[in-house]
């Protein structure tokens, strides 16, 4: 593939017209769509392993680490999404945003909480205009078992409800089938209900199971108009793996250099650690480069994550341990 | 903008407990060289001296081998097993004490600690491991009838892979009951003189191995000994050469592990992402001090572009300093006459009209440092082309078809190792049958296993160490004479 | 190859020179001359040495072409040029074409009994079983051809996710001293190891006793060995052998024959192969002095590996 022809960022409608000038082709059909993904550079599993696990060595020390660890908090998205949430569960992990360690007020803010569509309203409610974001899941999550328009209502009741991000899942059928075009005018048809909502859409790479599918349909998401890819809806395993965010990473960085575009990197679920998400850092850092190293074009999407973080924070700021009982959490689990 | 600066992270030095002055270890102790002069060894990161060895005395290479002759009736006619048993321990020692071995190795060779760490010690335990096994199996290693010990072997080591190489080199000769005198090479011979010290642990009978520390004539005292049996190798093809004509008309076996040229050759259907790790593995693995470096990477016309754009920003993120800091990629270069002629070829390349690119980067003040050289535009003629630089630097040369590809890559008079980079298998089986090279890694680079024979083609010398194929090269067959 | 057709048909029987087959007939002799690329061609220095008969009274035999240095130069580029084609060749196919080697050299049985005989001074019964021998070795070696492969390689089972194997391969052009005292059995002893697993090679002949491999080359020719695969040089060992063990573009030397050859050194040959690194294979002894072995018995794997290198492939397994 030629990184040398820089095109100008398009808007969401524009997709279809970019996607031809991209694919040079004046109709933009599945067997065109087909070629094009089938021609990407192969990925080797054991090699991209190999690379994502040398990565993970980097010693991340003092300084750098307390860097490490705000920032990490601040590309939290900080999500619930079971089917016993309630409105008190949402406002309290809301609250939780605000102010996420009480004990000490300079911790940074997560990015944003992720909700269901009809908690939209609850989180808005307390976020306000405080800065952090509401995004919801849409397009019938997590599997996207549902007709489009159910879909695009689905979208467009979380838009109106407040949600600053909508986070649609693929139809992993259709991409498993062949049929990229579905996919894709899927993809396009929910850019479009967003309106001025970011788009973030969740590949479930574990369903796609090779790195070759991550990589064509990570292109084929950036190619329909998503804003970031998203590894994962957390209900599928594996979710967030390093090799795959490393894949997903690869392809941002050389889809900028094919159109001049930024899209960001969202791996959600199976990030529990400070020393996990580290390692995602520092993959962010030396492969798609320090232009990715804010909240704007990163995420985590992860619950725990925040807890484990606060505490490396406070073991930092104190330098003694700490322990369960001074995270403040207004999410523990309901078992 | 934010900033990402990786805070140093050094392993402690602490772990390491350095004597000023070693001896020779010769039958089980270690004893003062008789007439050798001392000289020191010093951290090729700082030029700081770390002890001071002696360069063996013929003397002492006469006491050495004789210590070898007389342990090696006790030792050949231990049973396999037993045998085995001390290999076992000798794997289990340097597990124990992995950590010690992986941070002298990186103070005095300068090779990062995440490569003597994660590479080096683990290797070297794993040859003993694997060898271990063997050594009460040979009669069903398919090496012929009656497989037997040649007697003593002499071996001599290089400097860029001090401790794996006397792994390569002393698991195979013990687990065939051989007894050794092993001289490793003078810049590097403290985990050598450790590795004594595991021998002791582990009770190895005194004089089944012995270690001798010297320079050049000290190997050559030691391969032309007429008490030595079989000779063991790795170093360069010239001295490979005069080793070869050393034991000519004598008796005495050989396996010589000698320089290379390897070509890295990269198809326009590769997996390219991996194929550019596979190529800065192949190349700045172990700063370049690798015999089977891929250090000519031949890559397609069609996306030479693509892959040189990616190489690039890729070498920009590598790390190269304090080989102790658990986040450098490229340590220092071994020594300042190593240096010297990576500075000698690297200007001859310039004069030649290749063009010389390095990412930006700082080097420490003192100790020998050579920053990720990559030179595009080169011919199959150039010298940097045709000599082993033995150092981080890449000649980076296109072809158009695999046919060309193919005689490009064996257009030398090397043959110790290739690579091959393509999603197509086919390809990838007839491009491995036409390389003249005796490892061959398609889609990986410089991977190295016990069980895997390594050695190669044509000047880059004979015989394989690793595997049952490494086995047969420390027996002889047949009825007993 | 038009040469091969006319110089290669020869009587069936050879008659002691001077006498012929009839009294009243004059028989026809033959010019010997060296084998190369599958051409007879006499030695370019245009020289000629007497062989005699092995015996009490040893009998003019023939004039042998004399090789020399070019004459070896010209049969090292016939090897090369030969090589890869031969390698590249079925291992099954290699296989046939030595039994083929086998069922030409029956075909001709009573004219290298005959000659066995002369050149070696052996009683018929000895010649007999000689010439067996040497048949029989070329069917030994011709079932090796895809056998060794699998007895010499495999997979090595490497702690990580690659597929890792080793197999051997030919190591080139190998250059060999074929034995001065066995010059059937002997030289094909030699000669079937170094070339069933796709070497080509350059054989000196033994150097009194050339006329069974001059014949042997002849029944090469007429089989179905490629030209180039085998290239026979009759001659002055001790003359010719230098030129080959400091040829660079010979990959492996074969001293078998350097036994009781006068004015030659076989270490001085070895220390001369350094000069590119080829694989010597030593002669047989256990000090200096080299002998020769018995070629009657079986001759086990270590000719035939001599001659090999292992070649190791990685490969990662991945979805």
């Amino acid at each position: 593939m030629s990184t040398d022809t820089a095109a100008p960022v398009t808007t969401a409608s524009d997709a279809p017209a970019r996607a031809r000038e991209v694919l040079g082709v004046s109709r933009l059909t599945n067997t065109a769509l087909t070629s094009w993904l089938h021609g990407l550079s192969g990925v080797d599993q054991v090699g991209a392993e190999a690379r994502a696990a040398s990565l993970g060595t980097r010693s991340i020390k003092t300084t750098s680490k307390a860097w490490a660890i705000d920032q990490a908090i601040s590309m939290i998205d900080l999500t619930t999404l079971e089917g016993a949430d309630t409105a008190g569960r949402v406002r309290g992990l809301a609250i939780r945003a605000l102010t996420p360690d009480p004990s000490d007020l300079s911790t940074p803010r997560p990015a944003a909480v992720c909700v269901y569509g009809d908690m939209v309203g609850h989180a808005r409610d307390v976020l306000g205009d405080s800065g952090v974001k509401v995004a919801a899941v849409a397009t019938a999550f997590p599997s996207g078992r549902a007709s489009l328009a159910v879909k695009l209502a689905d979208v467009a009741d979380a838009v109106s409800a407040g949600a600053d991000e909508i986070d649609m899942v693929i139809d992993r059928g259709a991409f498993l089938s062949g049929d990229y075009l579905s996919v894709f005018d899927q993809i396009v048809a929910v850019k479009e209900a967003c309106g001025d909502a970011r788009l973030k859409v969740i590949m479930e790479t574990g369903e796609l199971v090779t790195y070759d599918n991550v990589r064509r349909a990570s292109y084929l998401s950036m190619l329909a108009g998503g804003d970031f890819i998203k590894t994962s809806t957390g209900k599928v395993a594996p979710a967030a793996t390093l090799p795959v965010t490393l894949i997903m990473l690869q392809a941002v960085r050389d889809w900028r250099g094919l159109t001049g575009q930024q899209v960001g990197v969202k791996p959600a679920g199976g990030i529990r650690t400070s020393k996990d998400a580290i390692k995602f850092l520092v993959t962010v850092h030396e492969v798609a480069g320090e232009d990715w190293l804010t909240n704007q074009w990163f995420r985590f999407g992860a619950s725990s994550l925040l807890n484990d973080l606060i505490l490396q924070r406070q073991k930092l700021a104190t330098g003694a341990y700490s322990g369960a009982d001074y995270i403040a959490d207004d999410s523990p689990s309901l078992y | 903008m934010p900033t990402f600066e990786y805070a140093p992270a050094p392993e402690s030095r602490s772990v390491v407990d350095l004597q000023s002055s070693y001896g020779l270890f010769i039958n089980g102790e270690f004893v003062d060289s008789r007439g050798g002069t001392p000289f020191k060894t010093i951290s090729p990161a700082t030029e700081e001296v770390l002890a001071e060895v002696c360069e063996a005395s013929a003397e002492d290479v006469d006491r050495a081998v004789a210590a070898a002759r007389a342990a090696f009736g006790s030792w050949s006619s231990l049973s396999g097993a037993d045998r085995g048993k001390y290999l076992f321990r000798i794997a289990r020692i340097m597990q124990e004490r992995a950590r010690e071995f992986a941070v002298l190795e990186s103070l005095d060779n300068g090779k990062p600690i995440k490569e003597s760490r994660d590479v080096d010690v683990p290797i070297a335990a794993a040859h003993f491991f694997y060898h271990a096994g063997w050594a009460d199996k040979l009669a069903y290693a398919s090496l012929g009838q009656n497989p037997r010990p040649h007697g003593v072997v002499g071996q001599v080591i290089p400097w860029n892979f001090p401790l794996l190489m006397l792994a390569w080199k002393i698991a195979p000769a013990l687990a065939t009951g051989n007894t050794v005198v092993l001289k490793p090479a003078e810049t590097t011979p403290l985990t050598a003189l450790l590795f004594a010290q595991v021998c002791q642990q582990a009770d190895l009978p005194p004089g089944v191995v012995n270690i001798i520390t010297g320079a050049g004539p000290t190997g050559q005292a030691l391969i032309a000994h007429q008490d030595v049996d079989k000779v063991a190798f790795t170093g360069s093809t010239a001295v490979g050469k005069a080793i070869a004509r050393t034991i000519a008309g004598t008796r005495k076996k050989a396996t010589l592990e000698l320089g290379g040229k390897a070509a890295n050759i990269v198809f326009d259907d590769a997996p390219v992402d991996q194929a550019v790790e596979g190529i800065v593995n192949g190349i700045f693995f172990n700063q370049g001090h690798v015999c089977c470096a891929g250090s000519r990477l031949l890559v397609q016309e069609s996306i030479a572009q693509e892959v040189e754009d990616k190489l690039k920003a890729r070498l920009a993120t590598l790390r190269v300093g304090d080989p102790l800091d658990k986040n450098t990629d490229i340590g220092a270069i071994n020594s300042a006459e190593q240096l010297e002629r990576i500075n000698t070829l690297v200007k001859v390349g310039e004069d030649e009209g290749a063009t010389r690119w390095s990412p930006e980067c700082e080097l420490p003040a003192n100790g020998f440092w050579f920053r990720p050289t990559v030179f595009t535009g080169v011919s199959q003629t150039h010298r940097i082309a045709q000599e082993e630089i033995f150092g981080p630097v890449l000649s980076v040369l296109t072809f158009r078809t695999p046919g060309e590809a193919v005689s490009k890559a064996n257009n030398t008079p090397y043959g110790l190792s290739a690579g091959i980079w393509t999603e197509k298998g086919s390809r990838i089986l007839w491009m491995a049958d036409q390389l003249k090279a005796g490892v061959v890694w398609a889609n990986t680079f410089n991977k190295f296993d016990p069980t895997s024979p390594f050695g190669g083609y044509k000047e880059s010398g004979y015989g394989r160490e690793g595997g049952r194929h490494g086995l047969s090269a420390y027996v002889t067959t047949g009825a007993a004479t | 190859m038009s040469t091969r057709t006319t110089q290669t048909r020869t009587t069936q029987t050879r008659k002691t020179p001077g006498k012929g087959t009839s009294p009243d007939r004059v028989d026809v002799r033959k010019t010997y001359k060296l084998y190369i690329g599958g051409a007879f061609p006499r030695s370019e220095s245009g020289r000629s040495y007497e062989v005699y008969t092995t015996g009490r009274s040893p009998k003019f035999l023939a004039n042998a072409a004399q090789g020399s240095r070019k004459d070896a130069r010209d049969a090292v580029v016939a090897a090369r040029k030969a090589q890869p084609g031969w390698a590249g060749a079925t291992a099954y196919n290699r296989g046939q074409v030595l039994y083929r080697v086998a069922e030409v050299m029956e075909s001709r049985r009573a004219q290298f009994v005959s000659e066995v005989r002369a050149a070696e001074g052996l009683t018929p019964t000895r010649a007999e079983a000689t010439v067996s021998a040497a048949i029989d070795r070329w069917v030994w070696y011709a079932g090796w051809s895809d056998k060794y492969a699998q007895v010499l390689g495999g997979l090595n089972p490497v702690a990580g996710p690659f597929f890792n194997i080793s197999a051997p391969e030919p190591t080139g052009v190998v250059a060999a001293l074929a034995p001065q005292s066995s010059s059937l059995l002997g030289l094909v002893s030699v000669l079937a190891p170094i070339i069933v697993s796709g070497n080509t090679s350059v054989v000196l002949a033994s150097q009194d006793r050339p006329v069974p491999a001059i014949t042997l080359a002849e029944a090469l020719a007429t089989s179905d060995v490629p030209g180039g695969v085998v290239n026979l040089i009759t001659g002055h060992t001790a003359e010719i052998a230098p030129w080959l063990a400091s040829h660079r573009d010979v990959n492996a030397i074969d001293l078998t024959g350097a036994a009781d050859v006068e004015g030659l050194t076989w270490g001085d040959l070895e220390a001369t192969a350094a000069t590119n690194l080829k694989r010597v294979l030593r002669p047989a002894g256990t000090t200096a002095t080299a002998t020769e072995p018995d070629f009657t018995t079986e001759p086990g794997l270590d000719r035939l590996e001599a001659f090999l290198e292992t070649k190791t492939v990685w490969h990662p397994k991945g979805r």
